[in-house]
């Protein structure tokens, strides 16, 4: 199955502001009730987003001048919590390919990788500059760069980096590992011969 | 050369190596749930997949299984639907089953342990972040997402890099009224809630030698709270002892040789750290959360930290938006904190030693008017074994409600929840908004004993205080 090289990504971008934004943030707990990742994208961030009578909160999700943007900005330790993969998804189904924050939590990085959602991080300096510029304008295009490590915008150019087994699988088509997994069976098989730790219990 | 149990169990579980550097890493025991596995054997049908060694796996029921009705179909058609999947995709690879006519369900973190699933020296991986829990016994489990969740299913194995081991020492002897609750919410408030990024955190000291395998569970279930994907304890004579006779524990002559495995797997004398960081007991109190994650935590004599004092611009924010949605007042004792719902249970607090401990000084107290409260024993074991020692009925008597096992009001995916503002004090794992069901609600996390002494004051207490818990 082959897999598109994630070299570039262009589009607009929006910010969601605030560090440590968790996946119970990202997606809560009571829109996990699926049996598909279909439709989740319309519940990102949504205790954020909406009022219990239905109504929008101001958020720079619902406003209309990020609308249709592709790369969400945001702050420090983003996706910490739960190792739903439904937080990624959401995100991905809600139309954005790319996230630019601070830091990542470790879970929410490899899930975002496996799904061809790229996690780059910039400094906060960088991302500000970024929101203020988009803050200006919010049709500019911001362009990611995953070979040079950078995203341009405006005449101007930032910092954008991603851990170098992620770049890796992203910019040569593998994020998805199943392929190369599955090629690792018979290796697979051998060795778990030896590690029959189950087994032993005779149950 | 010396190694750590970490590097030990990543040697012996390493397939190969992929082409962007990561290892492809044996899953020696995996775990599933109804809540993220659906979508895996989804996954899996699309590509025409098959489960590779189905006797390796074991599913439960407990994100979205309600604890209030015993037969199907649920109330919520939509949990009945997930379970109803996950029977299906059991039945047909040929997975084991942990369904409540067994007998065995229950939250997945505490099934493994008590089924003797959960081993020294193995990798385990689970759909759940608190798989960390597993490391208690000297594993290395990891939480996972659900399109890894594939991965094992496919090929029993995932691609990881390698993590970083940050050996945590904490010294000393823990003061009366101070548990383990308090000393992972100790650890995470000092480190931080993504300290532990790329660290794999190995928990040791006087404090986690004399830990029991509960107390020792309940810590590394929270490692993840502090940014690590995986904590564990090196595995000792309480760990054997809590293993033997149990259901998949090996027996006889299988028995002494995987003993002779387990000892060799533990970190070596003088092994290598890439971090090391020694607290002492004697400093750790009756911890508390004021704020909206696990790091925002204080111990219950302090006062809530005021965002008018000295501190950093980012730190100012984040206290002012968490005593926003907290409700909480700057500068004013946590202490005396009026509260709604006790909650006492998860895969953190709802094992035997949890309401055992609660019960010894519940008995003869009341709830608090007003005080709505449960009991959530984490598994259909944990419940039994509490039914047969009478706890229940202490429970009962002082007025909480006596529940079915599963996750329950720690993430709210099934009719437990928290109505609009309501405070909760739990035994659970995470205060993030939203977390027990209610984008209003508010969570302050501590030990269960703590949530007891908050369940018959109704209000936050110190539970050395309410229950004259000796200095």
């Amino acid at each position: 199955m082959p897999l598109a090289k994630i070299t570039r990504i262009s589009g607009r971008g929006v910010l969601v502001a605030g560090n440590d934004l968790d996946t119970d943030r990202i997606i809560p707990a009571r829109y996990l009730k699926c049996i598909t990742f279909d439709g989740l994208g319309e519940f990102l961030f949504i205790d954020a987003r909406r009022n219990p009578d239905g109504t929008d909160k101001a958020h720079s999700l619902n406003d209309p001048r990020f609308r249709g943007a592709t790369i969400l900005l945001s702050g420090a330790n983003f996706g910490c919590g739960s190792s739903r993969e439904h937080a990624p998804q959401a995100i991905q189904k809600a139309g954005f390919q790319a996230v630019v924050a601070e830091g990542f939590a470790e879970i929410f990085f490899g899930n975002s990788t496996a799904i061809g959602l790229p996690c780059l991080v910039a400094s906060r300096e960088d991302i500000a500059q970024v929101a203020a510029a988009i803050e200006a304008e919010p049709s500019l295009e911001l362009a990611i760069d995953l070979v040079a490590q950078e995203i341009r915008f405006g005449g101007r150019k930032i910092k954008a980096v991603t851990r170098e087994a992620a770049r890796d699988a992203l910019i040569h088509g593998r994020w998805d590992p199943i392929g190369e997994l599955l090629e690792g069976v018979p290796g697979v098989l051998r060795l778990a011969k030896g590690i029959e730790y189950l087994g032993a219990s005779g149950e | 050369m010396p190694h750590s149990l970490f590097e030990k169990v990543w040697a012996a579980h390493a397939v190969g190596r992929l082409a962007n550097g990561q290892t492809q890493l044996l899953i020696g025991t995996h775990l599933i749930h109804e809540v993220t596995s659906p979508q895996a054997f989804g996954m899996m049908r699309d590509l025409g997949l098959k489960v590779l060694m189905p006797h390796r796996t074991f599913a439960t029921v407990d994100h979205i299984v309600p604890t209030d009705q015993f037969s199907e179909p649920y109330a919520d058609p939509m949990a009945d639907a997930m379970i109803k999947e996950l029977r299906r995709n059991c039945a047909e690879a040929g997975i084991t089953f942990f369904d409540r006519a067994t007998g065995k369900q229950g939250i997945v973190h505490i099934v493994g342990p008590e089924q003797g699933i959960t081993q020294p020296g193995t990798t385990i991986a689970c759909g759940d972040s608190h798989t960390s829990t597993h490391g208690a016994f000297g594993a290395v489990a990891f939480g996972i997402g659900t399109t890894q969740i594939r991965d094992v299913l496919a090929t029993q194995t995932m691609a990881l890099g390698e993590l970083k081991v940050r050996r945590i020492n904490v010294r000393g002897r823990l003061r009366p009224g101070v548990y383990a609750k308090d000393v992972i919410l100790h650890i995470i408030r000092t480190l931080g809630v993504n300290g532990g990024t790329g660290f794999a955190y190995e928990y040791g000291g006087e404090v986690f030698e004399r830990f029991s395998m509960e107390e020792r569970m309940t810590v590394c279930n929270m490692s993840i709270e502090g940014g690590a994907r995986v904590g564990y304890v090196n595995p000792d004579e309480t760990t054997y002892a809590y293993l033997k006779g149990r259901p998949y524990a090996p027996k006889g002559a299988a028995w002494d040789r995987e003993v002779a495995r387990w000892k060799a797997v533990a970190s070596d004398p003088g092994c290598r750290y890439d971090d090391v960081v020694d607290l002492d007991a004697g400093d750790i109190a009756p911890t508390v959360t004021w704020g909206i994650n696990p790091g925002q935590g204080i111990s219950i004599t302090e006062n809530i930290p005021d965002p008018a004092q000295a501190m950093e611009a980012d730190e100012r924010a984040a206290v002012e938006e968490a005593l926003a949605h907290m409700k909480l007042k700057a500068g004013a004792p946590i202490k005396g904190t009026r509260i709604d719902v006790a909650f006492l249970g998860s895969c953190t607090n709802g094992r035997l030693s949890d309401f055992q401990e609660v019960a010894r000084h519940l008995r003869g107290r009341r709830v608090a008017p007003g005080v709505k409260a449960i009991a959530v024993p984490g598994s259909q074991g944990v419940a039994l074994l509490c039914e047969e020692l009478g706890i229940d009925k202490v429970f009962r008597a002082s007025g909480f409600e006596w529940r079915a096992a599963g996750c329950s009001m720690c993430l709210a995916m099934n009719p437990d929840k928290l109505i609009g503002d309501q405070l909760c004090a739990s035994s659970s794992n995470r205060n993030f908004k939203g977390r027990q069901g209610s984008a209003t609600g508010r969570t302050i996390l501590m030990s269960p004993l703590m949530v007891a002494a908050a369940a018959v004051t109704g209000q936050v207490a110190d539970a050395r205080e309410v229950f004259e818990l000796n200095p």
